[in-house]
């Protein structure tokens, strides 16, 4: 991110917005709608002077990596809230961090938040108190993965999908399906590579969705017994021609530079890193749709801070803000406003209301079916957990 | 036994040879530090000098350096202390129970990183209730640091007798004077080793550390482990790795020099 | 002693039987009595050495790995992640009866058992060039030579090994003019590059045993008419075996719970140390984990318990 002149003034806006709400609660006004559940913030405070953040990789930069890529000094000389951050490397590390109570704020995955919900380490979030709540695509609100029977428990940020990735050597003409890494992964055997997490799962329900409707899936996150098996039979079929999982930019980018991986599930930032670097790939969304991320900023149910929780919410949800770190990050921003902050909206599909809805968006498979069906136990992610262990072997 | 010079010129190759290989990486490493690409790509598709400056800009890299040093730091000494009474006791007296004594302090090294990671985050967070923090990390990299210290003391110990330290006591000296002028003197090379062995132990440990860091506590080798998650951040870390290196030489050379003249002395 | 009483029964450090001191009477303080009475108390003054070390590693380590264990024998709620303290045997069935298990048990056997057998046939001639052919000059370069990569983080090294033995990398560019080629990722890659990560770790105890067996030794054999090998096997072998051993205790239990190099150049591979991860990390299941983190704590301790007699402990 290029720190640009509007730094300063942007800032001061946030900064009279969080005022104004501070204010306002301070005369004791702030009891409109929205606080449709009692556990939600229905007032805002003085700051606390401090607030931890547990955030992925990439989500809070200070500058401290990279002098250049910073946008928490800024909300620091707003708000007076000093910020420390923990990094985590899956949704599963941060639902753990997140139990010891030690954090105020949370960006989680959708294959993290319902259990964090659910696990009571969240609480419902007031939206009324977030003033560029307002200006985020709307097919990111209430949505499974934050929120819950209409109660929003986080403010979105930022979402992208999980691409299919070919070397164009490999592949001259750009495949349009799933089944290169699926059906037709012996031909690629020991060069293919997926995601390593229980939630690839998920990306093979969606293929088995197009390819064999007999088996009835309607949403990936909820597989009952039998789905699931036909998923795991698939994956371990793949498995036999995987040259290697992947979870970090750093290996999946060298794996396609070298030529040692030639299709797999990839980020569209992944790709922009090899695009720089005149690799010879490309991604591309197959026909059957994919699975995808929109990430949740979240606060603790056992918040110590609060007001500088709330101020953060609000910050990184404001146009300059979600842009810099969404950018840094590698996916689209939550607001079309802050596509004017960065000038490759257009890669990621930002505000594509279309392109969005092919995408599954990670959501944590729980017994009672995701789909609305009653008849059956779906599994959970427990489950998934052991199969994907087992499909590894 | 006298090695013939046959034997003797191979040898000295299989060593060569060896050598040879390891540092081979750390030479793709030192490579990649100067390297265009940022994914550590072979072969390097340029020369920049850009990471080398990034590197030393970058406050967080030298911040989990800083952290690192820390924690080294402290859990050499408490290793150092911990490490001293524990082989005088059993170097010095036979007592039941030591073959159990000199097992335990094995066994934090033995048992794999990640059982004693996951044994003391649960015992920390669920068990003590305390929050996880720096403090956590030193408790456990001394934990496993005893070891080090314990073996090159009580060698030390076992092969210099007691002789002088009984002569003391006939003169009269009490049990701490003869510790401080007699014991002590003798055991500082080779407490040297063992803390420097310690320092690197702790300087280097991840999986126990990524189980007991706290919020904000970023030693060398999470900072490190992070930053493979974002982008354009690999070339720095090769640049620190080459960094830190070059800079481990002095304090081996100091220890190597410091223990070989200690040797000829006697 | 200048107390002149007379040494209790099994004092470490007899006091020679004295008619008169020569030295002056030292002044009485309180510093002096706790000294006198140190000496005349061995068993005090071994509490006293053995207090805090034990209090340690017995507060801080052992309890913690029991109730690690303990641990396993709960379960945990899969959806909010909570444990639930309710006994069952569980997690021991599905880690002694399941094939996965016994699978990448098996697996992470062999490549701790590989990646030891070759550290000690790479540290073996290595250390013995550095305590008996090199010159003390030479040594001391050698000692920093095998030292200094210790220093390169780990995950440095691990990320190197990576790039070396990519198909685009540095190995197959060496070797392809002979025919050959780099193994890849996968098990093979996760061999070589552990062997190299605890290469210094096998070699210094090697070399510290070595350097203890007294060059008078070597040449009394010779004296003798032992030939070499005959030297090395009958007298060498045997008195720097502890060293090898503690050596090799290195390099199996690291490569035991190894994760995080499988990771990088295992390829699809897992090890032990990645499903009691994804158990605790990934799957938040600390009972399960915990029941699988008993596989290598069995291991091991079967291990130290088949090399205590050698003496090998002491040698670490």
């Amino acid at each position: 991110m290029k720190r640009n002149p509007r730094t300063v003034r942007r800032g001061a806006t946030v900064g009279l917005a969080i005022a104004s709400v501070a204010l306002l609660t301070a005369c004791g006004t702030a009891q409109g709608g929205g606080s449709d559940s009692g556990e939600a913030a229905t007032e805002l405070g003085e700051m606390e002077g401090q607030v931890s953040l547990l955030a992925w990789p990439g989500y809070v930069e200070d500058g401290s990596n990279d002098p250049a890529v910073d946008w928490v000094t800024p909300f620091e000389e707003e708000t007076g809230c000093e910020v420390s951050t923990k990094t985590f490397g899956t949704s599963d590390e941060a639902l753990n961090l997140m139990k010891t109570g030690e954090y105020d704020v949370v960006s989680a995955s959708g294959d993290a938040s319902l259990r964090l919900v659910a696990a009571g380490d969240v609480a419902p979030v007031n939206t009324d108190l977030i003033p560029n709540y307002e200006n985020i695509y709307p097919f990111l609100k209430d949505q499974a993965w934050n929120s819950v029977d209409g109660v929003p428990y986080g403010v979105p940020h930022g979402y992208g999908a999980n691409l299919l990735m070919y070397n164009t050597e490999v592949f001259p003409t750009a495949p349009t399906s799933w089944d290169v890494v699926f059906d037709k992964s012996g031909d690629y055997a020991g060069k293919v590579t997926a995601y390593d997490s229980p939630i690839y799962i998920a990306d093979a329900a969606v293929y088995l969705m197009a390819h064999s409707p007999e088996l009835g899936i309607e949403n990936p996150y909820a597989l009952d017994e039998e789905q699931l098996a036909a998923a795991v039979d698939l994956l371990k079929q793949q498995r036999a021609n995987i040259g290697e999982y992947w979870s970090d930019y750093l290996k999946e980018i060298q794996a396609f530079t070298t030529g040692d991986t030639v299709v797999g599930t990839s980020w569209q930032v992944i790709q922009n890193v090899l695009e720089s670097e005149g690799a010879t790939t490309q991604v591309v969304l197959p026909d059957e749709g994919t699975t995808g991320w929109s990430d949740t900023w979240m606060i603790s149910s056992e918040s110590k801070n609060p007001n500088c929780a709330y101020a953060w919410l609000d910050y990184i949800a404001s146009p300059e803000a979600n842009a810099a770190a969404t950018s840094y990050f590698g996916e689209a921003p939550s607001s079309d406003e802050a596509c004017d902050y960065r000038e490759d909206c257009e890669a990621y599909h930002a505000g594509d209301a279309d392109y969005a809805s092919q995408i599954w968006y990670w959501s944590t498979p729980i017994e009672e079916c995701l789909d609305g069906r009653t008849d059956v136990q779906c599994t959970d992610y427990a489950a998934w957990t052991e199969a994907w262990q087992e499909i590894k072997g | 036994m006298r090695l013939s010079r046959l034997s003797r010129t191979t040898l000295g190759i299989v060593t060569g040879l060896i050598l040879v290989i390891v540092y081979v990486p750390l030479f793709v490493v030192l490579v990649n530090s100067f390297s265009t690409s940022t994914s550590l790509t072979w072969p390097p598709p340029g020369f920049t000098l850009e990471w080398w400056g990034r590197a030393f800009q970058s406050a967080g890299a030298m911040e989990a350096v800083w952290t690192s040093v820390q924690i080294a730091v402290i859990a050499t000494i408490i290793s150092l202390v911990l490490g001293t009474l524990i082989s005088l006791a059993l170097q010095r007296f036979s007592f039941f129970g030591r073959d159990a004594i000199s097992l335990l302090i094995i066994l934090p090294i033995a048992l794999p990183g990640i059982i004693t990671g996951i044994a003391l985050n649960n015992f920390f967070r669920t068990i003590m209730g305390v929050p996880l923090s720096i403090w956590t990390v030193v408790i456990a990299h001394a934990t496993f640091c005893i070891v080090t210290v314990f073996n090159n003391v009580i060698a030390r110990l076992r092969r210099q007798g007691t002789n002088l330290e009984e002569a003391s006591a006939d003169l009269g000296a009490g049990v701490w004077t003869t510790f401080r002028l007699i014991t002590f003197p003798q055991l500082r090379s080779a407490l040297l080793a063992g803390g420097l062995l310690a320092f690197a132990l702790s300087f280097d440990e991840i999986i126990v550390t990524t189980f007991t860091a706290g919020s904000g506590v970023t030693t060398l080798p999470i900072f490190i482990l992070n930053n493979m998650f974002r982008p354009n951040q690999a070339p720095i870390v090769s640049v620190i790795a080459v960094v830190l290196v070059v800079v481990s030489i002095i304090p081996i050379y100091i220890a190597q020099r410091l223990s070989g003249s200690e040797q000829q002395r006697r | 002693m200048t107390t002149h009483a007379p040494a209790p029964p099994g004092a470490p450090v007899p006091a020679p039987d004295r008619t008169h001191s020569p030295v002056p009477r030292p002044r009485r303080t309180a510093a002096r009595a706790a000294s006198v009475f140190l000496s005349t108390h061995p068993r005090t003054r071994l509490a006293l050495l053995l207090g805090a070390p034990l209090f340690w590693l017995g507060v801080v380590y052992i309890v913690a790995l029991v109730l690690l264990l303990v641990t396993a024998f709960w379960t945990v709620d899969s959806f909010t992640g909570e444990i639930s303290q309710e006994w069952t045997l569980d997690n021991i069935i599905t880690v002694l009866t399941g094939s996965l298990y016994q699978t990448v048990t098996l697996r992470t056997l062999g490549v701790a058992l590989l990646v030891t057998l070759i550290d000690v046939v790479l540290a073996l001639p290595i250390a013995f060039f550095m305590a008996k052919v090199a010159t003390p000059r030479m040594q001391r370069i050698l000692v920093i030579a095998v030292l200094t990569p210790l220093w390169a983080s780990y995950l440095v090294k691990a990320y190197a090994w990576r790039s070396v033995l990519s198909q685009d990398g540095i190995l197959e560019w060496l070797v392809a003019p002979f025919g050959g080629s780099t193994p890849g990722y996968g098990l093979p890659a996760t061999i070589i590059t552990l062997s190299y990560l605890w290469l210094p770790y096998v070699i210094l105890p090697i070399y510290a045993g070595l350097e203890r067996v007294p060059d008078s030794l070597l040449e009394a054999s010779a004296d003798l008419g032992g030939r070499t090998w005959p030297t090395i096997r009958l007298v060498v072998f045997p008195l720097v075996l502890p060293a090898i051993i503690a050596g090799t205790i290195f390099s199996f239990s690291l490569s035991l719970g190894d994760y995080i190099t499988v990771n990088i150049v295992g390829g699809a591979n897992q090890m032990l140390g990645n499903l009691v991860y994804t158990n605790v990390g990934a799957a938040n299941n600390l009972p399960l984990a915990s029941a699988i983190a008993l596989i290598p704590i069995v291991i091991i301790f079967g291990y130290l318990f088949l090399v205590r007699r050698t003496g090998a402990l002491d040698n670490l």
